[in-house]
């Protein structure tokens, strides 16, 4: 996905979370460390752009509540978390992530979220699913499904850290030599 | 009577006569019987071959623990001397430092008789300066004389009253014997558990100056000037210390001096790490003092080589380095040492080292051998000097393994003790040795 | 996945850690701190683990500071005070490790009274060991928390001119604080009566000051230590009295400085000894940051060494989006 794709998917995305949400009231959005983060500042400024109100954005680092944190070697730079305005309590939270996979992660998030306070909804939003859970996990807002083998990496970037705003399927193609 | 032993061929060394040469060395009834080229065996002789050995006066070591009474589980008399004759060592000098100290003619009488079975090398006690070392009155130190004591020393408790230690070195003139002192102001070394310097600084560990060892080197050397009496200064440290020593036998005080091997191969940098078999009293100090402490061995300022062999079980080194306890063993591993570190590094001769771990101590010590002129007791140390072997504690005769040079690749070291003409250690069918007393960790 | 740096299975001591593994340190304790402002203080990194806070020493500050940050990171924590315990009873430490390496423990925090004590557990003992003070050697925790509250307040460590002021001789806060600053490249003085000051510590690359006017005059923080009572009976200063007058922080003095001071002081205080308690409460002191922090850093120094060998970094790639 080039830029302009990934815009118009993060438009698309806006939209389809103020319906869900029916409008932007006691909407919050909270990105997941790192890309997630970004990707959550986007979409509040394309909700912002429709429906003049930009609902608070937050940002979860869920490292320390990863469950192969015990079975991995050097440990993990640990990032920011920080609630969005207004904390989660009784309100309509959305998790933003860049790329869903086994759905470890989201089950992390959602730990960690249960640990702040206690939102009357959460929804997951991702730009990018590729398939392959390990988990009962379901994304409600997709901004584009891939069909993906295991050996190969979905990598987003944002301008605030590559660079660039865009998606690439990286390798795999062809069976990697062993 | 034990069969005549007749040793073949051997390098000769005898310091005190400057003799050094490839000659036959026959020991007979207790005494050297004759040195010369091609003695004809006497019949029913043990004939050896000495080729590339070196046949030496035997060795004696002037400063060794060994633990009994009190502290049998970790060395014995008898476990004692036999690491001493595995170490090439005839003889022994044992410290009163025991419990209850060898404080009156009783217990001299106990070490000798036990030296006397144990069967290795010689045992000579010495005896306290104090009752009880407690450093208030003198003991009985001509009853211990008369006893066997070889010398006096509060080893280990020293002599703190100046006015006692005066009076050590004046009354003991009448027996001939030294007064050995263990050089340390307490005040000074203030509790502590290696050297003063960056290194204590880095670990943080109290620290001893060498102005602990120092200040009593001189008070000592000024009273023996003052008394007459024979000064005996233990181990050397310190680089002032072998200087003060030097200058006062340059006066003409009647002194002596040990340097131990490990003061003359390690700096205070071995307690990196904490490690409990580096801590020894006095401590190791720095690379300026070992030098010091070096030169003076090679000059002869520091006449005596001596161990200070200090065992201890292993639980009581198996502690954090402050409340372990001071001291190594060291009779297995000296001549290896000192072949190694010092003969080899063109520090001193292989003659010089005899004489200052046989001719020397004998004569500080007033004790028989140190000698191979004929008629003297049979006494020799029969030394390979290439052997080349690696310190391995376990293989230890010693009760204890504490030791800082396990591992430690050496060359040199004893093939054959002979004791009043009778070998107590042979090389080629060693006696059986204890199992090595070590924790099992999982 | 960026990694933070492996300190080794075992945290003895400031002097063996490199530059980034201490600054690692300190920037792993940036997130903690947020974790003890939620509502819930607990995330689930060390759940399951058991860690024994075994003190030898009495310590209240210390061992609570290490209790809270094991218990917000989800441990089990056991309390082993030597009063009481088999080690009062003559128990050596030997016997005291291997009694915790029978009973599976993950972690061990140690505080003894001997110099070396702490890498003496580790090096017998298959769990994780941190030092929290071991004589007079290092108390690497302490200095950390220290070097955070500093940057905190400075905004850098490099170049900053930290003077550790009174009883270095016997300080492991000294020790700790010297390996840790200089390594992060702050310069460094200590101040004391040279009865207190230990041999050769200039070579520990630390400018030596015996007047503390001198060191006021030089330094942007002042690191206060405490002074020991045992130290005026063992006679090392005449009394407390005269400490105070010569070596104690004053509000003159504070005040004559030719710039705003930070003043730093690891507790518990002697209020008008080291330190007197107009500047103790005074708008210098960063005191009770430095025991917010203590939580913060001892938390990630947890985090860190809960962690494997580099070995695993293979294994971390698989399974992880």
């Amino acid at each position: 996905m080039d830029q302009r794709a990934v815009e118009r998917a993060l438009a698309r995305m806006a939209r389809e979370l103020v319906e869900r949400g029916q409008g932007v009231e006691g909407l919050s959005l909270v990105g997941i460390h790192r890309r997630g983060v970004q990707l959550a500042d986007r979409l509040a400024d394309e909700i912002e752009r429709a429906e003049e109100v930009r609902p608070p954005v937050g940002s979860l680092d869920i490292t320390l509540y990863r469950d192969d944190l015990m079975a991995i070697g050097p440990r993990p730079v640990v990032g920011e978390t920080r609630l969005p305005e207004g904390g989660i309590n009784g309100r309509k939270v959305v998790i933003v992530d860049d790329v869903l996979y086994t759905g470890r992660t989201v089950r992390a998030a959602l730990d960690e979220l249960a640990d702040f306070g206690r939102p009357s909804r959460i929804y997951l939003c991702v730009l990018v699913d590729r398939g392959g859970r390990e988990l009962p996990i379901h994304a409600d807002i997709v901004g584009r499904r891939i069909e993906t083998a295991p050996n190969q990496r979905v990598e987003v970037l944002v301008p605030e850290l590559d660079g660039r705003l865009a998606v690439e399927l990286v390798g795999g193609a062809e069976p990697e030599a062993a | 009577m034990t069969r005549p032993l007749l040793l073949r061929g051997g390098r000769v060394i005898d310091p005190g006569r400057g003799l050094d040469e490839v000659l036959d060395v026959l020991l007979a009834d207790g005494v050297v019987a004759r040195i010369g080229r091609d003695l004809e065996a006497p019949e029913g002789a043990d004939v050896r071959d000495a080729g590339g050995l070196v046949v030496a006066p035997g060795l004696i070591d002037v400063h060794v623990h060994l633990r009994e009474p009190g502290g049998e589980h970790k060395e014995t008399i008898a476990t004692g001397a036999r690491a001493a004759a595995a170490g090439g060592f005839t003889a022994v000098c044992a410290m009163p430092n025991t419990d209850p100290p060898v404080d009156d003619p009783a217990a001299v009488g106990f070490v000798r008789a036990a030296g006397a079975r144990a069967g290795g090398a010689r045992v000579y006690p010495t005896g306290a300066v104090s009752i009880g070392q407690a450093g208030e009155r003198l003991a009985e130190i001509g009853e211990m004389v008369a006893a066997g004591a070889v010398a006096i020393t509060d080893d280990g408790r020293p002599v703190s009253d100046a006015g006692l230690m005066r009076l050590a070195l004046e009354y003991s003139r009448t027996f001939g014997i030294p007064v050995a002192s263990h050089c340390e102001e307490k005040a000074l070394s203030r509790g502590g558990s290696m050297n003063e310097g960056i290194v204590s600084t880095r670990l943080g560990l109290t620290g001893i100056p060498n102005a602990a060892e120092d200040v009593m080197i001189a008070r000592d050397l000024i009273l023996a000037e003052l008394t007459g009496g024979r000064l005996h200064v233990q181990h050397v440290s310190t680089a002032r210390g072998v200087a003060m020593i030097r200058e006062a036998r340059a006066r003409g005080v009647a002194v002596t001096a040990e340097a131990t091997p490990h003061h003359l191969t390690l700096t205070d940098e071995a307690v990196d790490g904490y490690d409990t078999n580096a801590k020894m009293n006095p401590p190791l100090r720095t690379a300026a003092d070992v030098e010091a402490v070096r030169a003076g061995f090679a000059d002869g300022t520091l006449d005596v080589l001596a161990t200070d062999h200090a065992p201890h079980h292993y639980d009581e080194k198996e502690q954090a380095f402050d409340d372990a306890p001071f001291g190594i063993v060291g009779l297995e591993t000296a001549f290896g040492l000192c072949m190694t570190e010092l003969v080899e590094k063109g520090v001193l001769t292989l003659p010089e080292l005899i004489r200052r771990m046989s001719t020397n101590p004998a004569r500080a010590f007033g004790l028989p051998g140190g000698t191979l002129a004929e008629g003297t007791i049979a006494d020799v140390s029969v030394l390979d000097p290439s052997a080349a072997w690696t310190v391995d504690p376990a293989r230890f005769y010693s009760k204890s393994r504490n030791t800082p040079f396990a591992g430690r690749k050496l060359r040199g070291r004893a093939a054959l003790t002979i004791v009043g003409g009778v070998v107590v250690y042979d090389v080629a069918a060693p006696p059986p040795r204890q199992p090595a007393l070590e924790r099992r960790h999982a | 996945m960026p990694s933070a740096p492996y300190l080794g299975k075992d945290l003895v001591g400031l002097e063996e850690l490199d530059a980034d593994q201490i600054r690692g340190i300190l920037d792993t304790a940036e997130p903690f701190k947020e974790i003890s402002e939620r509502a819930i203080k607990k995330v689930p990194v060390l759940r399951g683990k058991t860690i024994v806070n075994l003190f030898f020493e009495p310590s209240t500050r210390t061992r609570i500071s290490f209790e809270f940050a094991e218990k917000r990171l989800s441990a089990d924590t056991v309390n082993v005070a030597a009063s009481g315990s088999s080690v009062q009873k003559g128990e050596t430490l030997v016997d005291t490790a291997r009694n915790l390496e029978a009973m599976r423990i993950d972690m061990v925090v140690i505080r003894h009274g001997s110099s070396g004590a702490a890498r003496f557990l580790g090096e017998r003992i298959p769990s994780n060991v941190i030092n929290a003070g071991d004589g007079r050697h290092e108390h690497p925790t302490q200095a950390l928390l220290d070097m955070l509250t500093i940057r905190d307040h400075l905004g850098r460590l490099e170049g900053v001119r930290v003077c550790i002021v009174g009883d270095v001789l016997h300080s492991r806060v000294a020790r700790s604080n010297i390996w840790g600053l200089t390594k992060l490249g702050a310069e460094v003085a200590v101040c004391g009566p040279p009865t207190l000051l230990p041999a050769g510590v200039e070579e520990l690359g630390v400018r030596v000051f015996t007047r503390v006017e001198e060191a006021i005059e030089w330094a942007e923080v002042l690191n206060v230590l405490r002074l020991q009572l045992e130290r005026m009976h063992a006679g090392y200063i005449p009394s407390l009295r005269e400490y105070n007058r010569v070596f104690g922080i004053t509000r003159e003095r504070v005040e004559r400085a030719p710039r705003d001071l930070l003043i730093l002081h690891p507790g518990p205080m002697n209020r008008g000894v080291e330190i007197d308690s107009d500047v103790a409460d005074g708008e210098h002191s960063v005191i009770l940051d430095q025991v917010t922090n203590g939580v913060a850093v001892r938390m990630a120094v947890l985090y860190l060494l809960a962690g494997g060998a580099p070995d695993k970094a293979e294994v971390a790639k698989h399974g992880v989006e």
